[in-house]
């Protein structure tokens, strides 16, 4: 699957000697809230998370390769479609246990976490949700197992923010339809086995359909040059009269509400992904404040370092209780795209602004690939860009409370 | 084959230990729970591994109450087959040995693992007493273990070197680093451990022997003295007046 893509695999990685030392933290123990289940979900993603990839995490970013030899473990703790139900090859859990999950692999690495979030909300989602029955049983146990690698077509090199105006479409041939366009930054493209891409049909409505790697005029070259999300692989899907027979199309789903329901669900585990940056600068910004020593004593014991320190448990603890409402309410079909788009917002901005004062902490050092600050710091450049721009969630609050449409 | 494993439950390591009714008691609020290292990494690997390779059953078994629940599911998702859990307060050693003893002696285990020790309170006597009670021989700080039918040859750590011994039929192994490595429970087995058997039972009659008194933390390290390199005088008299070493 990945040889063909020059994908990198375990060979190509230097194992770091640092010892990746996190460990979580719960000032308002909202752990007490979670099953016994759920924290065993978050322990073994935890360990598997130190064991295979903490080691050789900075090695990929710093050679911009995706580390292919991660698949079987990410299938393994249940990464990829975690709400999938078990009669598909998922685990059928619940949607907390699947922001623990994402929290733990953003913990570690944002292009991490996204490799598993468009394998289950932008991939198995749509699939589960619209896909005729043929087409679920065709696809979603191996994209559970790993064995099948998926990505997302939507955003275009001209429509990012504004989707519905996409030129990517396809024209009735019979039994089969011609697909012809192109996407731009997606996620898991140059490796992936199959694609869902949205275009506009005869009709200029916007359809789902599945394109296969190996349909003719199909190609999926990288893009190179990222300073962010290095240690994922992002590219282009270009379609040149690809022929997609008329059954890899979602049957029922038509306009927008198709690909912005996946963008729901990928928003909700970035809401929980983030907070895994927070915490993992959080963690390694408070055990350097109490060893580094200036002026005679630990820097944690001035003023101005509690003051960072204080306000990001606190920023952390807040993003913490809203993810774990946000998940009650998802588990009741309850949750509003508004309500995602808030969490997914605020809990972006927050990390980030976590590692910068992180960073501020470490001083030099904050900057060294032996500590995990400026690789969370870069990624989540990105992170606060795609899956809706941190200026588009905030009209979309806007619009929630307002019911003034302020995006034209 | 029947494998028997105890397991014991223990703080998480970075848990930060308090003491409170008259420090007689851990204070367990806000407390992480773990399967005892040992007993989990090196003797319930370890009994799997022999299942997987000889066929058979392995169950854990626990002594205390419906909170350690938790930590039951997770041998199970590990790859127990099935648990039991005494439902009674592992209040000493002797207590804890003659429960398991009870269930074993009913059920006749071919092989029964321990952890070398706990990291909790230091305890490492049950695999002995439980060896004593059953009969069975008994080979402690166990590193590497192979079956030959119901004959197994065993390594164990001694003071610089190793050991190595043989020994037939039933017995009781406490097992050390070396043993096997930990696994990861996936969520397969996650999954499965939904459904496996856990079985309550309630305790024996048994007393415990010994009661605790106290617990004292050990004392807070106090500041470090640096002494210039060039002074040897000052160095052996603080070694001397205050360490007390030489």
């Amino acid at each position: 699957m990945f040889s063909e893509n020059g994908i990198a695999t375990a060979a190509d990685f230097k194992q770091s000697q640092r010892t990746d030392q996190y460990n979580g933290h719960d000032y308002y123990l909202i752990d007490d809230l979670l099953s016994g289940e759920h924290k065993m979900i978050r322990q073994a993603a935890r360990d598997w998370i130190k064991a295979e990839v903490s080691p050789i995490i900075e090695d990929a970013a710093q050679k911009a390769k995706f580390p292919a030899q991660i698949i079987p473990g990410l299938a393994s703790i249940g990464a990829f479609g975690p709400y999938i139900p078990e009669a598909y090859g998922g685990p059928g859990l619940d949607q907390i246990s699947y922001g623990i999950i994402m929290q733990e692999l953003e913990r570690c690495d944002s292009g991490v976490r996204s490799t598993a979030s468009v394998q289950s909300s932008l991939v198995m989602y749509p699939i589960w949700k619209y896909a005729t029955e043929e087409q679920k049983q065709k696809f979603l146990p191996g994209l559970a197992s790993g064995e099948l690698i998926g990505c997302f077509g939507l955003t275009e090199p001209n429509h990012g923010s504004n989707p519905g105006g996409m030129t990517t479409r396809f024209t009735d041939a019979g039994d089969h339809v011609i697909l012809n366009g192109a996407k731009m930054w997606i996620s898991n493209a140059p490796f992936a086995d199959l694609a869902v891409v949205w275009a506009k049909d005869d009709n200029d409505k916007i359809r789902g359909l599945v394109v296969e790697r190996g349909m003719e005029g199909f190609s999926t070259p990288e893009m190179h040059g990222k300073w962010s999300l290095r240690a994922s692989a992002t590219g282009e899907l270009i379609f040149e009269d690809v022929k997609v027979p008329k059954e890899n199309i979602f049957p029922d789903i038509v306009g927008l509400k198709g690909p912005l329901s996946c963008l729901s669900s990928a928003r909700y585990g970035i809401a929980w992904g983030a907070i895994g940056c927070a915490l993992d600068c959080y963690d390694t910004a408070l055990r350097y404040s109490k060893e580094r020593v200036q002026f005679d004593k630990p820097i944690a014991g001035f003023q101005l370092t509690q003051k960072k320190l204080a306000e990001m448990i606190t920023e952390i603890t807040k993003a913490q209780l809203m993810a774990y409402r946000l998940g009650q309410l998802k588990n009741e079909d309850r949750a509003t795209p508004a309500q995602i788009s808030m969490a997914k917002r605020n809990n972006v901005e927050m990390a980030l602004k976590i590692c910068r004062d992180s960073r501020q902490i470490l001083g030099g050092m904050g900057i060294m690939d032996e500590y995990p600050i400026m690789r969370h710091m870069m990624n989540l450049e990105s992170v606060i860009t795609y899956e809706g721009t941190h200026e588009i969630h905030l009209l979309i609050t806007g619009m929630d409370v307002t019911g003034i449409n302020a995006f034209r | 084959m029947k494998y028997l494993v105890c397991i014991s439950k223990v703080p998480d390591t970075t848990t930060k230990i308090e003491f409170t009714d008259n420090n007689s008691k851990f204070n367990e609020s806000n407390v992480q729970w773990i399967i005892n290292p040992t007993d989990e990494w090196y003797a319930l690997v370890r009994a799997i591994e022999l299942k997987e390779a000889n066929g058979g059953t392995v169950t854990v078994i626990n002594v205390g109450g419906a909170e350690n629940d938790q930590v039951i599911r997770k041998a199970l998702a590990i790859g127990a087959d099935n648990a039991v859990r005494v439902n009674a307060d592992p209040s000493d050693a002797y207590f804890v040995a003659s429960q398991i003893a009870a269930h074993a002696k009913a059920e006749g285990y071919d092989l029964i693992f321990t952890g070398k020790e706990t990291i909790n309170y230091n305890g490492f006597v049950v695999g002995g007493m439980l060896a004593e009670l059953l009969d069975m021989p008994y080979i402690s700080l166990a590193a590497k273990l192979t079956a030959n039918g119901d004959t197994y040859e065993v390594t164990r750590e001694i003071e610089g070197g190793e050991e190595v011994l043989e020994v037939s039929g039933a017995c009781v192994i406490s097992c050390q680093k070396g043993m096997a490595e930990q696994r990861i429970p996936n969520m397969r087995g996650i999954m499965s451990a939904r459904t496996k058997p856990l079985t309550v039972v309630e305790a024996s009659a048994e007393a415990p022997l010994t009661e605790v008194v106290s617990y004292t933390s050990p004392p807070a390290r106090s500041d470090v003295k640096l002494v210039d390199a060039d002074n040897v005088e000052e160095l052996v008299k603080l070694l001397h007046e205050e360490a007390k070493v030489i």
